[in-house]
């Protein structure tokens, strides 16, 4: 909303003084926040000139040398407009003005002196969207009797200035002349005006000839009334001026009085040419496929969801939007009929998000005061008889549902200090009413308070709570703490230590999006899931929500790898979406991609191979506390976009958590290894407490054994067996070397193995040890066919 | 005799000045120690020496013996250092070379944010709580007073995946969560942190991005007040952007809270002086906060005659690029590996 303050001047007295950055600031403190204040016209130094000659340039063919007299000297300014002439009072920027475009100089142009410049309207700051054919093309031409040497903005009375503020959803009032007169009032302590609604009336009642028919109930208010005998022309300067500081374009008297009663009252106006009419107005539903023609010239179709005027017998508006074709008020309209109405705010919006967002539809939107309705209708009626040269035809065709009365509210004046935590005196409580346009009347410890209609978002105590620290002034609330119990805050840390561990085994932590494409969306995985698809996509490469975060990070990598980054490590904990048969869910995934070199040292890199990855999942499964409890198994069904010899699904206490392993050849040409955790699934996995084991204070002993087995026995499957037969003085074991050769025979390959014997009380002896180790062997040779290797 | 002993030590002592390595010393020393040497065959002298000045010259002939004893020793050690020093200079490395180590991780700076903000509040006694990012139409909106057709939705449009749910437009949606789940037993003082989503995609905002979002509310005897909130968003945002860091208060609107307040903060750029970055305001919009609205309240089952609390809710990713200083809101969700590894360190 764009406040003139020329026009709110017309209601409220302000101070000269009070600047226009002044009174921005103050709106804001008050909760109306602004994105620019500053004159109409912002261009400065200009001076009313007469053109005394005007020559054309001796080098171009459409530029001229004038002399132009400006009061107290006679410049020579070289023109390049068409239209400049000999005779003409035209707007002269000097040297050193500053125009939006730049600063004047003194100059030469074309071998030409030139001591300033003769303007067009868009030159010194009006927007050419505002501005006549000929102003758009050319230089301004002031009328005849403009005095040379005085400032013409003044003269042509766009000595305005404009704030345009950036609205809250709730003040509705504020979009409104007469609402920023009473908001302003408040700040400043000062008296509204009255809105001069007066004019004649004659002729027949309208309601003899003329009915309005209301057949919906999202209409709250329909008023018509005629006004005959319009005379079409400009409109006076002031009426241009204030639509133009607005930011409404000027059209023709009758059109702009319309929009300048919106512009003063906040009512949205709709103006018929009554001949068009046959002497009825509906308001209905819209059927299904229903056309109409909007004064776009734009054919839209329509449905139920639609509000429109009909004549009776078709739709000649879409109500609150956007007004017909068929009955528009043009060059040659003569009578008039006038529409002042409320329609439902949702029912507005929805059709104006579909058609087009209109100052009208926004007004709808935002609510508006029922005795506005009555009053624009007035006012409309005033206007266009002073200014159109209108006879008002009398009565008015009304139909009402709107409740025109004040809201009463009761408040405590120890719940305003409560809530507010101040001790603000009830006298300062009552003057921020009166100040505000309430009446109000104290009752001991609390006030009754009358809330004018137009405040239409003031319902409960707390609203007024609000007003009061708004008009008292935050600033003047000095901060404290709460005074609670104390207690120590709670937060669940797992996710926490879990982003340290990934840290610390060196991956770099990423925050990637949760919408891919629906191509990526099964990718790395055999889960049976329907995919959550977004109704109403940005774009179509996020359409859906991430069901795994390895899409997320392929796409990372290969981000990096674009941008020279080779060594990618890096890791995410995030959620992935799904839904289920009927049910909608979300788990927290681990997901890491590492590729490249992990360990760096000088000419003896480490790269990342599956075992490295392998590692920092064990790295943070030990950590969680599942030692012992987890293994690696080759996955159930072949996942096609891992490789299908280095992939192993993670399995806690035999149920599948995650997945480990290499990227398929046919994915990436790059060596990339990637591991996923479903954390939900891992996490509800009980773990015991840290806590401390007894060292047994006799030396362990260690003995290495290499045995050959067949090819395809997994290490996991030697270590297993190794464990069941180790009796109760078997520690653990560790393989430090696998060897295949031709000398074992084919399908054959050596596992060296390290296993380590202990007691709590005492020194183990041979003896002891070597039984021990001849249980495993015969195990070994029984259930995996080993041998020990000679 | 004496003099035959005085004789021996000085030869000896002459020789062993002139050796030049270990060797050499070692095969002096059996030459001037050893039994057959002649200070040991000077011994057998000494029984020509008189009674009386026989123990005389046998303490003499051990003292040379000592003193000689010593004098190799200290030789031997000399030679053992240098041969040593001669060793380990052949060990010599040069320190500056490249070390061996493992990548070093790093954490992404809005979890740094994150966890920074958490520890604050958990300071001050607030639980951190977690919701669904797949939110229901009825947690993100219409228990915060947001009914279907409620013009106020338009500043949030969101990412429906059906009629009932959406990826949550805000974190609020918790706090209508945290309520329900409560039921008025005890009193809530919480955080909630984490991703949100709306349908919005220009240089200053993403798509998904981040809010946190806290709740009080207690029984009204505890008063909890806009002094109270005021109090509390200034120990926060001053531990966030310094402790110089001015907080101006604007009514405004939201739909759950009333009264309502956006809150600025002084340009932590310029200070308050006014630059480009606060559009020569000196101030920027950081939180939005209020009083819980009475109908959010009771929409969740707390009875508004008898329970009151404040709200506030801001985005994280600004703060973490007012923070960091961070240029552009992009680099946060491209993840370029030069922009991440500027976050490996601790950070005062």
């Amino acid at each position: 909303m764009k406040l003139s303050l020329n026009f709110v001047k017309d209601y409220i007295d302000l101070s000269d003084e009070l600047t226009v950055h002044q009174i921005a600031e103050d709106m804001t403190r008050s909760g109306n926040e602004y994105d620019s204040e500053g004159p109409l016209v912002s261009g400065t130094n200009l001076v009313i000139g007469k053109v005394l000659t005007c020559e054309n340039h001796p080098d171009s063919d459409h530029l001229h040398v004038c002399t132009v007299d400006v009061g107290t000297e006679v410049l020579n300014i070289v023109c390049g407009a068409p239209n400049v002439k000999k005779g003409q009072k035209v707007i002269v920027a000097k040297v050193g003005a500053e125009l939006p475009d730049g600063t004047i100089k003194k100059g030469m142009i074309r071998g030409q002196e030139s001591n300033g410049m003769i303007c067009a309207l868009y030159e010194i700051g009006i927007d050419k969207k505002f501005l006549s054919e000929e102003d758009k093309n050319g230089i301004h031409v002031l009328p005849e009797d403009a005095p040379v040497g005085k400032d013409p903005v003044k003269y042509m009375k766009l000595d305005d200035e404009v704030i345009d503020f950036d609205l809250t959803a709730n003040r509705g009032d504020l979009l409104s002349i007469l609402g920023m007169a009473y908001e302003l009032g408040a700040i400043y302590d000062k008296k509204v005006k009255n809105v001069d609604i007066s004019h004649k009336e004659s002729g027949e009642d309208i309601n003899k000839s003329f009915k309005v028919n209301v057949n919906t109930p999202n209409c709250y208010t329909f008023l018509a009334r005629r006004v005959e005998n319009v005379e079409i022309k400009e409109s006076p300067d002031f009426i241009k001026n204030r639509l133009i500081a607005c930011g409404v374009r000027p059209i023709n008297n009758v059109v702009d009085i319309s929009n300048y009663v919106m512009l003063e009252l906040g009512q949205p106006l709709h103006f018929y040419d009554g001949d068009k009419l046959n002497g009825v107005l509906e308001v209905r539903q819209a059927e299904k496929g229903e056309k109409l023609k909007t004064l776009d010239e734009q054919e839209r179709i329509l449905d139920e969801s639609d509000l429109v005027i009909s004549n009776g017998k078709e739709a000649i508006g879409l109500a609150g939007v956007m007004g017909g074709l068929s009955t528009e008020v043009e060059s040659d309209t003569k009578n008039i009929i006038i529409e002042s109405a409320i329609f439902d705010s949702v029912m507005v919006r929805k059709t104006s998000k579909k058609i087009l967002r209109s100052e009208s539809s926004n007004r709808f939107e935002k609510g508006i005061d029922p005795n506005r309705t009555f009053m624009a209708i007035e006012r409309a009626c005033h206007l266009l008889e002073k200014y159109a040269g209108g006879t008002v035809i009398k009565g008015r065709c009304e139909y009402n549902k709107s409740d025109l009365k004040d809201r009463v509210i009761t408040i405590n004046y120890s719940a305003i200090n409560d809530l507010l935590g101040t001790v603000i005196p009830k006298e300062e409580v009552l003057n921020v009413f009166r100040k505000l346009g309430f009446t109000s009347k104290d009752n001991g410890n609390s006030a009754e308070v009358t809330v004018p209609r137009r405040r239409l978002d003031i319902g409960i105590p707390e609203d007024l709570i609000e007003e009061v620290s708004r008009i008292y002034g935050v600033d003047n609330i000095e901060g404290k703490l709460p005074i609670v119990p104390m207690k120590r805050g709670s937060r669940n840390n797992t996710l926490r230590e879990i982003r340290r561990k990934m840290v610390n085994l060196g991956l770099n932590e990423t925050l990637t999006y949760v919408l891919i494409n629906e191509k990526e969306v099964h990718k790395y995985t055999t889960d049976d899931f329907e995919e959550l698809r977004l109704l109403d996509p940005m774009t179509e490469e996020r359409n859906v929500l991430r069901y795994s975060l390895i899409p997320s990070l392929v796409k990372t990598y290969e981000y990096n790898k674009a941008h020279y980054n080779k060594d990618v490590s890096i890791f995410e904990i995030g959620k992935g979406f799904f839904k289920k048969g009927e049910e909608y869910g979300e788990n927290t995934k681990l997901c890491a991609l590492m590729t490249g070199r992990y360990f760096d040292s000088l000419g003896n890199d480490q790269k990342v191979d599956f075992y490295v990855i392998k590692g920092v999942a064990e790295e943070i499964l030990d950590y969680l506390g599942y030692n012992g409890r987890y293994s690696f198994v080759k996955p159930k069904n072949e996942i096609k976009e891992f490789h299908p010899y280095q992939t192993a699904e993670i399995s806690v206490n035999n149920n599948v958590c995650g997945i480990v392993g290499k990227l398929h050849p046919n994915e990436t040409k790059d060596d990339i290894y990637v591991l996923e955790i479903n954390l939900d699934k891992l996490l509800a996995k009980k773990t015991g407490k840290m806590s401390f084991k007894e060292i047994s204070k006799f030396p362990a002993v260690n003995k290495d054994l290499a045995l050959v087995v067949d090819k395809e026995v997994s290490a996991c499957d030697l270590e297993n067996e190794i464990k069941k037969a180790g009796g109760k003085l078997f520690l653990g074991s560790k393989i430090f070397d696998v060897y295949e050769g031709e000398k074992l025979g084919k399908n054959k390959k050596s596992i060296a193995i390290s296993l380590s014997f202990g007691d709590m009380n005492k020194t183990l002896t041979d003896d002891e040890v070597n039984e021990a180790i001849s249980k495993i062997v015969e195990r070994l040779e029984k259930s995996l066919k080993a041998e020990l290797r000679k | 005799m004496e003099e035959l002993i005085k004789k021996i030590e000085q030869d000896a002592e002459k020789k062993i000045a002139e050796i030049k390595d270990n060797k050499e010393l070692q095969e002096l020393k059996v030459k001037i120690l050893g039994k057959k040497s002649e200070l040991s065959e000077s011994l057998k002298k000494l029984k020509d020496v008189s009674q009386e000045e026989r123990p005389k010259m046998g303490a003499l002939v051990n003292s040379v013996r000592e003193k000689l004893e010593n004098k190799i020793k200290e030789m031997e050690k000399k030679f053992e250092e240098k041969e040593l020093e001669q060793k380990l200079s052949k060990e010599a490395i040069d320190v500056t070379l490249p070390s061996k180590k493992v990548r070093r991780g790093s954490e992404h700076p809005l979890n740094r944010v994150i966890e920074e903000i958490e520890d604050l509040f958990t300071s001050m006694g607030y639980d951190v709580v977690e919701g669904p990012e797949l939110e229901t139409d009825e947690f993100c909106f219409e228990r915060l007073n947001l009914p279907k057709g409620h013009p106020a939705r338009d500043m949030q449009d969101s990412f429906y995946i059906t009629d009932k749910y959406l990826l949550r437009t805000q974190t609020s949606s918790v706090q209508a969560r945290t309520m329900v789940a409560n039921e008025e037993k005890t009193p809530i003082r919480i955080i909630t942190l984490g991703k949100t989503y709306r349908r919005e995609d220009d240089a200053t905002h993403s798509h998904q991005f981040n809010q946190i979002e806290g709740l009080v509310i207690d029984r009204k005897e505890t008063k909890i007040s806009l002094a109270d909130l005021k109090g509390t968003l200034e120990v926060f945002m001053r531990k966030m952007l310094g402790e110089k860091t001015e907080l101006r208060f604007r009514p405004s609107y939201f739909p759950f809270t009333e009264p309502s307040y956006e809150v600025d903060v002084t340009c932590f750029k310029c200070g308050g002086k006014g630059c480009p970055l606060c559009k020569q305001t000196g101030w920027i919009e950081v939180l939005g906060s209020g009083m819980v609205h009475p109908n959010v309240l009771k929409m969740n089952g707390y009875d508004p005659d008898k329970f009151a609390g404040f709200a506030f809710g801001t985005g994280i990713d600004r703060l973490a690029m007012f923070k960091y200083g961070i240029t552009d809101m992009r680099y946060l969700y491209t993840n370029d590996i030069k922009f991440l590894n500027q976050f490996d360190r601790m950070d005062k």
